[in-house]
């Protein structure tokens, strides 16, 4: 019984240091965006401070479904927080942290902002929704082949059995660069980074799915984007950088990707959602699939 | 212990100090670009004069606004969506107006198409001078707000939920009784 409580207690620490981790890295971002673009920037704790800004204004509801939404959002990200391990042996569920648990469990997250949105009624965040689940459909498929060819070679779903077999092995990003690319790619478009950011899309949808939210609700969401951030990130960390075995490791190997992938979305700007489809379904996947085979029969 | 205990009434400015606090160092703009003081606001966004470092940001939707830029002259059929627009706004939320324009009406201040005084229809909190005023004098009217919410004197949104009538009044006296056909048009 004691044990359950204390591996709750430690999954609640792990998504509340993956929400700090991952607004302070988001902070600090702005600012080399800032700096890239010759401007001051902002400080570093500003999307602390935009988040509590939010939640310290006056809401109001669309209904029931719109504000049960947002709570399950934030709960479903949470709870799939939880499971994360942050080294190799700081794991809140040790023999759970199961790749697929991620992938079902971030759906529980996602579909809750979905049904949110679309209890707000506005048009626009439909379409927003369907960009979102679109895209999903587009990215997921290579990045399922790799990270299978992956559980193959390694021969664990677990991502402490796949970190432990890099640290003996070698990293997957250096064994498998084509996979490693593929799953970048597919990283940029998980975090809805700029060539896939469709579904925000601020000047063409006016922000997609989060058009009618404002105050606590806004709030609530941007904790649910900021964990799911940190979840997506640190997945790709574990899979492809070997994991980390010190948490000194993890909080440089997480910067690296996170700052990369974010000076990439300000180098470029967005793809229609046709082309974002027909992008993943192209080469990326046509390079996931051939370096699978070369991997299996080898 | 009794001097110890807050009453309700201290706990809610306690409260309301805190949000200020959040609410002065992070502003997110609606920017209303109806007249041509709009094309002041590049200059003071991007790298010259960088109003990301006092916290602020444009902003898609009116809900996730907290500021509403009146930049320039205001139409007599803009109105109506403007008025939209503000009621949209989560509270507190604030409003700035650029120019001459929406004080007496500039140089508009005798064409029948435009409002003369802003301010009888929606309460402004920072008036920003200069036709049209430069960037320095944009950033300085954003400083301003901000000084104003820490002295807790941007009341506007307050004013305009207790003195309602009279500007419901004032907007209905401007527009006159209108036609609704469809949401499109008038
Ligand atoms: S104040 Fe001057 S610059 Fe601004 S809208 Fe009026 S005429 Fe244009």
């Amino acid at each position: 019984m004691s044990v359950i409580l204390m591996s709750m207690l430690i999954g609640l620490g792990v998504a509340l240091f993956g929400f700090t981790l991952q607004t302070t890295i988001g902070g600090i971002n702005r600012k080399v965006v800032g700096r890239m673009q010759k401007r001051y920037g902002p400080k570093w704790y500003q999307e602390f401070l935009d988040i509590f800004k939010a939640l310290s204004k006056r809401a109001i509801s669309h209904g029931w479904i719109y504000d049960f939404g947002v709570i399950m959002a934030v709960g479903g990200i949470t709870a799939t927080a939880m499971f994360m391990p942050i080294t190799d042996s700081l794991v809140a569920f040790a023999g759970y942290d199961n790749f697929f648990i991620f992938v079902y469990l971030l759906a529980v997250g996602m579909l809750g902002m979905a049904m949110s949105a679309s209890g707000s009624g506005n048009p626009l965040a439909s379409i927003g929704v369907m960009r979102a689940l679109t895209q999903m459909l587009a990215y997921e498929v290579p990045f399922m082949v790799v990270v299978i060819t992956i559980i193959k070679v390694s021969g664990t779903s677990s991502l402490t059995g796949i970190m432990e077999f890099q640290q003996a092995n070698g990293w997957f990003a250096l064994s498998l660069p084509i996979g490693f690319g593929v799953a970048f790619l597919s990283l940029l478009g998980m975090l809805g980074k700029k060539p896939f950011e469709t579904y925000i899309a601020p000047s063409e949808i006016a922000s997609g799915p989060m058009v009618e939210y404002g105050g606590k609700q806004l709030g609530l969401l941007f904790v649910m984007h900021e964990i799911a951030t940190f979840i997506e990130v640190s997945l790709f960390v574990h899979l492809f950088l070997g994991g980390a075995s010190n948490i000194i490791e993890f909080l440089a190997k997480y910067f690296i990707v996170y700052t990369v992938a974010n000076l990439i979305s300000n180098l470029n700007g967005r793809f229609k959602i046709d082309q974002v489809v027909v992008f993943f379904y192209k080469w990326p996947l046509a390079l996931a699939v051939l370096q699978a085979i070369w991997v299996l029969w080898r | 212990m009794e001097n110890k205990k807050l009453t309700q009434a201290q706990m809610d400015t306690k409260w309301t100090e805190l949000g200020d606090f959040f609410r002065r160092k992070s502003i997110w703009m609606l920017m209303y670009c109806t007249g041509c003081c709009a094309i002041e606001l590049p200059q003071a966004m991007t790298s010259a004069y960088d109003m990301e470092r006092l916290g602020m940001g444009p902003m898609a939707t009116p809900r996730q606004a907290d500021v509403l830029l009146i930049t320039g002259y205001l139409s007599l059929k803009t109105l109506r969506r403007l008025v939209y627009t503000y009621e949209q706004m989560s509270e507190p939320k604030y409003v700035v107006a650029f120019g001459p324009c929406v004080i007496n009406g500039g140089i508009y201040h005798d064409s029948h198409a435009v409002l003369n005084r802003l301010d009888h229809y929606l309460p402004i909190d920072v008036y920003i001078s200069g036709c049209m005023p430069n960037p320095e004098s944009v950033m300085n009217g954003f400083t301003d707000l901000m000084d104003l919410i820490k002295n807790k004197t941007a009341v506007g949104w307050k004013n305009y939920r207790d003195n309602n009538e009279w500007y419901k009044k004032n907007q209905m006296d401007a527009l006159g009784e209108v036609f609704v056909h469809d949401e499109f048009h008038e």
